[in-house]
């Protein structure tokens, strides 16, 4: 045992697995196994392809969900966020070019973290009724914008975003794991990035170290805004259309996947790497659960005990 | 040790983690006595009262009351056995009005299914219980948000009293009270005495040990050092047994450079905490500040760093105004503050030494908004290794440190930024012995540096140790200024305690700074 140790904390602390992570690698391991076994569909690449593309916009708005879960924040705001984002980009081009509206949209997007951070940061309010609030504005300007009547969609955009290939892989999931790397990057080896991780484990600690506070946390829920953009943007172009009802439970995804992905609501813990898994897992079960013809009321049910499994496992003793 | 005393603890042992709390440690002590338990900070005092409250559960040893050995594994099994403790962190919901405070879990209902409040009945009770401890003047209905700290204390002492208890314990309950308010507590304390109960007190303030207690008990780094009867012992020998080490054994010399001024503050006011603080820091100096809880000690060290700003007055720093308002502005003026609570607003817990040393020193090692990783590795490491931090691994998460690692990774995030003020803020409290002294020299190393230092201490013989100066405030006014040479306890407690009032009302008014002469 003595001479393993050191050999097995260093492997740890390089990839810095945790033993209840490493409980849920070997979980999924095993029902990845089985099910390939077990379900001659799943392991094909069509299938593979399909799960890749289901998870990315939960992936996309994970991201931002980690950021601000990081400042010991949520939004709320995300899903709605998702659906006005689809309808500007899909809505504006109509009157303007393509990669305009979506830059009007991806805007958009910031405008609504903006707004979330700024009364978060300004007036101390608790992030979770500010971003109640600017769930429900921000699903009644959908629903406004909607009833113009919306023409059919550029088919380029369609292709491209949506359902586009480079070589035999699938354009959308290779953007979100582009962000994901920048993502990584920007938390671990960014200014902004370290202090928006130290604001969630002790944010008076950050304060007194002569950091603005409220600049950051403006800057956390501007990137949630704007990766629930784009997660809407490819959303709409993978369906084609865009529905100011979608995005409904978006928020309640993205949390579960930063939850399981090591995140703590209290902020200060969680990474991208984790939140990726995080993602991959709910997408793999959403796929598997479907693939054996779970009924959607108990692949719910499955998810909600998941998740709660996920917590339990990491609690502090 | 009595072996009829009515409460005995035996052979308690406690640790946490690595660190000793409580070692082999015995306590006797009868019903109708005010039994009083001093020591240092981290001298075990408040872990021992905790334990007797249930609200800590010892490693070993055995507590007996009337003969009968009891076991407390929480504060309900404690109280159910008559015991009450009145902690220095207040018990009270704001939100809820005294009355509901006071009858917490037990407020009285309507008929036989409990399920209704008879407020009328609850009310009634509260006032009763009130003026019965001689505080009738609070308005039972009052939300205790509204009260102001002395009266919050005064609640929850009636709140420990509800149900009579036959121990009382009382955790430093002077800490927060007016002097009427003390007399108020002191004859509240004498009547419960002549009706038997038993009264466990602890206390800085060594007079007031001598006004109300029996007999003493004196615990150091664990251990209880003795206990005596009041009257066989006099102040200086109960602060030896407190001690119990030589000065210069604690506390290093260094060498003496005082140089220029480098912080200078003029008429500093911050409403309803501090008035009209005027000192002067040089270069190479220690600047000890002496003053009991609630004196504005803190209040006042965080307004010059910024974290609270100043209503008035102004800042000066290398002779040069400053207008500061936020902690940025002061680190950039090279003003840093340990402050008291590590925990609570020093150090990022879910982060490692790296994550915390650095972050006060971003713009040093980053381009743009990148961080170089090698300079950052570079930086925190050399620091690492020069307070000798344990361990050296810079990647090892703060929460798994001790108490004394974590306080040095604070001083080497400050040290990292080039500071030119440092502001300490109890820099020792929870920490051992043998980190203390470490810390000293690393005080004393800046200092030889040029650094000037401001001292915070409720610690007399601490302050006494390694300041050259001393301030001492008391209800939010510097009223005292004294030299080394002629600073000794008993004339920092006079003036912190407010008694030298008579004595020497020349040179303490309130709000002048008083140059002490030769005591």
């Amino acid at each position: 045992m003595r001479t393993t140790a050191p050999l097995l904390d260093r492997t740890r602390t390089i990839f810095k697995i945790r033993s209840s992570d490493l409980i849920f690698l070997v979980i999924f391991a095993v029902l990845f196994l089985v099910s390939s076994l077990v379900l001659e569909t799943f392991f094909t690449s069509r299938n593979l392809l399909n799960i890749s593309r289901q998870i990315v916009t939960n992936g996309l708005i994970s991201i931002g969900m980690l950021i601000v879960i990081l400042t010991g924040g949520i939004d709320l705001s995300v899903g709605c966020t998702v659906a006005l984002c689809g309808i500007m980009a899909t809505g504006l081009q109509r009157v303007m070019p393509t990669p305009l509206a979506i830059l009007v949209a991806l805007g958009v997007g910031l405008v609504i973290g903006f707004a979330n951070g700024f009364f978060i940061a300004r007036f101390k309010l608790q992030p979770f009724i500010v971003t109640l609030a600017t769930m429900g504005v921000v699903r009644g300007v959908t629903y406004v914008f909607s009833e113009t009547p919306q023409s059919p969609v550029d088919p380029l955009f369609r292709s491209l975003l949506g359902g586009g290939f480079i070589g035999a892989v699938p354009i959308a999931p290779l953007i979100m794991i582009g962000f994901y790397f920048l993502a990584w990057f920007f938390l671990n080896r960014t200014i902004p990035g370290r202090t928006i991780g130290a604001i969630g484990g002790n944010v008076e600690a950050v304060r007194l170290a002569g950091i603005s506070v409220k600049g950051h946390l403006i800057l956390a829920y501007m990137l949630c805004g704007f990766f629930a953009s784009v997660g809407g943007i490819i959303l709409a172009s993978r369906l084609g259309i865009a529905q100011p009802s979608v995005g409904a439970g978006f928020e309640l995804d993205a949390i579960a996947a930063v939850v399981i992905g090591g995140g703590v609501m209290s902020g200060g813990s969680g990474g991208a790497i984790g939140t990726f898994c995080g993602v991959l897992a709910l997408g793999f079960i959403d796929n598997l659960l479907n693939q054996f013809n779970v009924q959607s009321y108990y692949q719910q049910i499955v998810k909600g005990l998941i998740i709660l499994a996920a917590v339990i496992s990491r609690r502090k003793k | 040790m009595n072996a009829d005393a009515f409460l005995r603890m035996e052979g308690i042992n406690k640790k946490y983690g690595g660190t000793i709390a409580l070692k082999d440690v015995s306590l006797s002590a009868e019903l109708g006595e005010v039994h009083a338990l001093v020591g240092e900070n981290g001298a075990g005092k408040s872990t021992l009262m905790n334990i007797l409250s249930g609200a800590v559960v010892p490693d070993s040893g055995s507590i007996s009351l009337g003969h009968a050995v009891v076991t407390m594994r929480s504060p309900h099994d404690a109280n159910a056995l008559g015991i009450r403790a009145v902690h220095q962190e207040f018990s009270l919901v704001p939100q809820l009005s005294i009355a509901e405070n006071i009858l917490m879990g037990k407020l009285p209902t309507h008929g036989k299914r409990r399920l209704v409040i008879d407020w009328p009945r609850a009310y009634e009770r509260a006032r009763g219980l009130l003026a019965e401890l001689g505080f009738a003047g609070l308005d039972e209905r009052t939300r205790v948000f509204r009260l102001s700290v002395s009266q919050q204390q005064v609640v929850e002492i009636a709140k420990a009293l509800a149900e009579k208890p036959s121990v009382l314990i009382l955790d430093e309950p002077s800490a927060v009270l007016s002097k009427d308010e003390l007399s108020l507590l002191f004859a509240l304390i004498r009547r419960l005495r002549a009706e038997k109960t038993l009264i466990l007190y602890i206390s800085h303030r060594l007079e007031e040990v001598f006004e109300i207690a029996d007999s003493i008990t004196v615990l150091r780094d664990g251990e209880v050092v003795d206990t005596v009867r009041r009257d066989s012992i006099d102040q200086n020998d109960l602060i030896r047994m407190m001690v119990g080490r030589s000065f210069e054994e604690i506390y290093p010399r260094r060498r003496m450079s005082i140089g220029d001024e480098v912080l200078s503050v003029h008429g500093l006011t911050r409403e309803g905490e501090f008035s009209d603080i005027e000192f002067s820091l040089h270069r190479g100096e220690v600047l000890g500040v002496f003053g009991l809880v609630g004196s504005g000690r803190t209040a006042m060290a965080r307004s010059i760093f910024g974290a609270e700003p100043p209503t008035s007055g102004s800042i000066g720093v290398d002779g040069r105004s400053l207008k500061m308002r936020t902690p940025r502005d002061a680190v950039s003026a090279g003003i840093s503050l340990v402050t008291e609570d590590r925990k609570r607003d020093g150090l990022v817990m879910t982060g490692t030494i790296c994550d915390n040393v650095s972050l006060a020193s971003f713009p040093r090692m980053s381009r743009g908004i990148f961080l170089n990783r090698k300079l950052q590795e570079k930086l925190v490491q050399g620091k690492v290794r020069e307070l000798a931090l344990r361990p050296q691994k810079i990647g090892a998460y703060v929460r798994t440190l001790s108490g004394g690692n974590q306080q040095k990774v604070i001083l080497a995030k400050w040290l990292l930024c080039n500071t030119k003020v440092l502001l300490l803020d109890e820099p020792t409290r929870g920490v051992d012995i043998g980190a203390k002294v470490e810390i000293y020299h690393l005080i004393n190393a800046l200092v030889e540096a040029g650094v000037g230092v401001l001292f915070i201490s409720s610690e007399m013989i601490e302050v006494l140790g390694m300041s050259d100066r001393i301030l001492v405030m008391r209800e939010g006014r510097l009223v005292g200024n004294v030299g080394r040479e002629e600073a000794s306890e008993e004339r920092l407690l006079q003036l912190a305690a407010g008694v030298a009032r008579a004595a020497s009302a020349a040179d303490v008014t309130p709000g002048v700074i008083a140059t002490e002469g030769k005591a």
